[in-house]
């Protein structure tokens, strides 16, 4: 079978009827505007722009990503219209690309809408733009996944949203975007490093502003296992919860 | 040649056994019906035949392909029409086929070709542009079944397709059904209606609480039934009191009250209606009408299995 042909159209589909609707795309522009925005109205330099752009990033993809993806799937389950998908021939790993490619796409996008609002302010020159895409396309993957494993361990749709907000807040803080991992209470700076957004945010710092403090290598490694984890644990869950 | 066997086929959940260790075969080209009450165990072997169930014993073999272990593989030859609909609202009719054809590996061109025809086929042509959230419920199911064709499976799995629909597309189902099935796609269908076993299937299983009580071929089911005479008398009134005198008067007959004013007087041997029409004479009661019953598939099920059909009927309207 051509498995390809399944891939694409569960894709094509999911981003007509999800990720291109109106109040989703405005989502995905306003939500990071107005984090520009606000930072923008709080920093007193443009250099300032410049050291936030990480977090408001990071933040772009977490939110983009986790939402989006925890709703839909949550939603299909709902209507049942899930059950279609798994009775198809497709390798059940092979499916769950297909579902998250477009909130992975959506997350990249998401990302780049605030590097685009601060290009009119500030100077970007001297950016590693290829560090740059290679932790955001990471950073989108492992939330991505991360909104997968949420989705399939709830039911319900508002539960998703309750349980992403669970996770979501706490990473924000802890994962050194706005207060540094190393000025942490020492209590919470091991909790940083079970986060895999600390990774991700460290990676953009030090190809933005050349302020990380993790080896490259180490942050890219801790993205790529912490999606492989979030991606076996969730396909496992499908199989033993909604293969019943 | 079988295209489906099921040997010693067993679903539990805890303690709770939802099918117990089942046994049969499809053939190929068979319409097979799944009948039995709500709670049988039904919905649960389809799943667990198409693989949204696992299986906790026995084996399943389609067309060769161990669904136990290779359930993927399989599903490339299986059509699947769930008992709800579950296509995509905000899709339209030809976009919800179209996706239907991809999720089975067809190209674009042979997707849209076959889309188009299918549409037709169930009368849905004019609603191909319509969201599958505007259908009613017989268009939903209709389209669901469309959706469940499109890859030309080898055998089609139907959970309870006309339940809960419109006269008019109950009717239209059973003619698609019986159009594919001439066609060469053997059906595997669930139902609790026994008059739709009746006209579809070739092959029924009788299924209560999770076991086959009756499996053979539906004309041979009918047999065995008709083998017995059964004479439907409607009196005016004092059937209670009929049945007494009848019994009494030809012992050798067992009898039926059905209402007020019917009762049925059944025998393996040909009932003499004369001396029972004296007998209404004798005791002054207006014989309005005689007629000669021939058994269905209904009067099968209760025999077998002792579950009245019209409490079977009601349960699936409640469904």
């Amino acid at each position: 079978m051509k498995s390809w042909i399944a891939f694409k159209s569960i894709l094509m589909k999911d981003m007509r009827n999800y990720y291109l609707k109106p109040p989703n795309i405005s989502w995905g522009i306003i939500f990071p505007f107005a984090w520009t925005l606000m930072f923008f109205l709080r920093s007193q330099t443009t250099m300032d722009i410049r050291s936030i752009l990480p977090g408001v990033m990071a933040m772009s993809i977490l939110f983009g990503t986790t939402s989006m993806l925890a709703v839909t799937i949550t939603f299909e389950r709902r209507s049942r219209s899930f059950e279609r998908l798994l009775l198809a021939p497709i390798d059940l790993n092979l499916l769950m690309l297909a579902k998250t490619t477009g909130a992975i796409l959506f997350g990249i996008i998401n990302a780049f809408v605030p590097v685009v609002f601060a290009s009119f302010i500030v100077d970007l020159t001297g950016i590693n733009w290829f560090v740059v895409f290679g932790s955001v396309f990471f950073i989108a993957v492992t939330s991505t996944f991360l909104g997968l494993l949420i989705a399939v361990t709830v039911s319900e749709v508002f539960e998703a949203q309750t349980f992403s907000n669970f996770f979501r807040f706490p990473m924000i803080f802890l994962c050194g975007l706005f207060i540094p991992v190393q000025k942490l209470p020492a209590i919470l700076q091991p909790l940083s490093y079970l986060i895999p957004l600390t990774y991700g945010a460290d990676i953009l710092k030090t190809a933005i502003n050349g302020e990380g403090h993790l080896l490259l290598g180490l942050s890219f490694f801790m993205l790529v296992m912490f999606s492989l984890m979030f991606f076996i644990i969730s396909t496992k869950n499908i199989k033993e919860k909604w293969i019943y | 040649m079988n295209i489906l066997e099921v040997k010693n086929l067993t679903k539990r959940y805890g303690d709770f056994t939802a099918v117990a260790g089942i046994n049969f075969a499809v053939k190929k080209g068979d319409v097979f019906g799944f009948l039995g009450p709500n709670g049988a165990g039904k919905t649960t072997t389809i799943n667990m035949l198409t693989g949204l169930a696992k299986v906790t014993e026995g084996t399943v073999f389609l067309a060769g392909i161990d669904c136990v272990k290779h359930m993927k593989k399989a599903q490339e030859l299986m059509g699947i029409v769930p008992d709800e609909s579950n296509l995509y609202p905000e899709m339209n009719g030809l976009e919800n086929l179209d996706f239907c054809g991809a999720l089975y590996g067809m190209e674009k061109k042979e997707r849209n070709r076959k889309a188009w025809e299918l549409l037709e086929q169930v009368g849905l042509k004019e609603a191909a542009k319509k969201p599958f959230k505007a259908y009613s419920k017989g268009m939903k199911r209709r389209l669901t079944i469309a959706a469940g064709i499109i890859h030309n499976p080898d055998i089609l799995f139907l959970d309870e397709p006309t339940t809960g629909i419109d006269v008019e597309s109950a009717r239209h189902i059973r003619k698609l059904l019986i159009d594919l099935n001439k066609s060469g796609t053997t059906i595997f269908l669930t139902t609790h209606y026994i008059e739709e076993a009746e006209r579809l299937c070739n092959r029924i299983a009788f299924i209560v609480d999770g076991k086959i009580v009756k499996i053979d071929s539906t004309e041979k089911l009918l047999e065995t039934a008709q083998r017995e005479k059964i004479v439907q008398f409607s009196v005016d009134n004092c059937i209670l009191e009929l049945q007494g005198i009848l019994q009494q008067t030809f012992p050798e007959y067992k009898y039926k009250v059905i209402d007020e004013q019917t009762i049925r007087v059944y025998s393996a041997e040909a009932i003499d209606l004369i001396p029972i029409i004296e007998v209404f004479k004798d005791n002054s009661l207006t014989l309005y009408e005689a007629k000669v019953i021939k058994p269905s598939l209904e009067e099968v099920f209760v025999k077998i299995t002792g579950i009245e059909a019209k409490k079977m009927k009601n349960e699936g309207g409640k469904k």
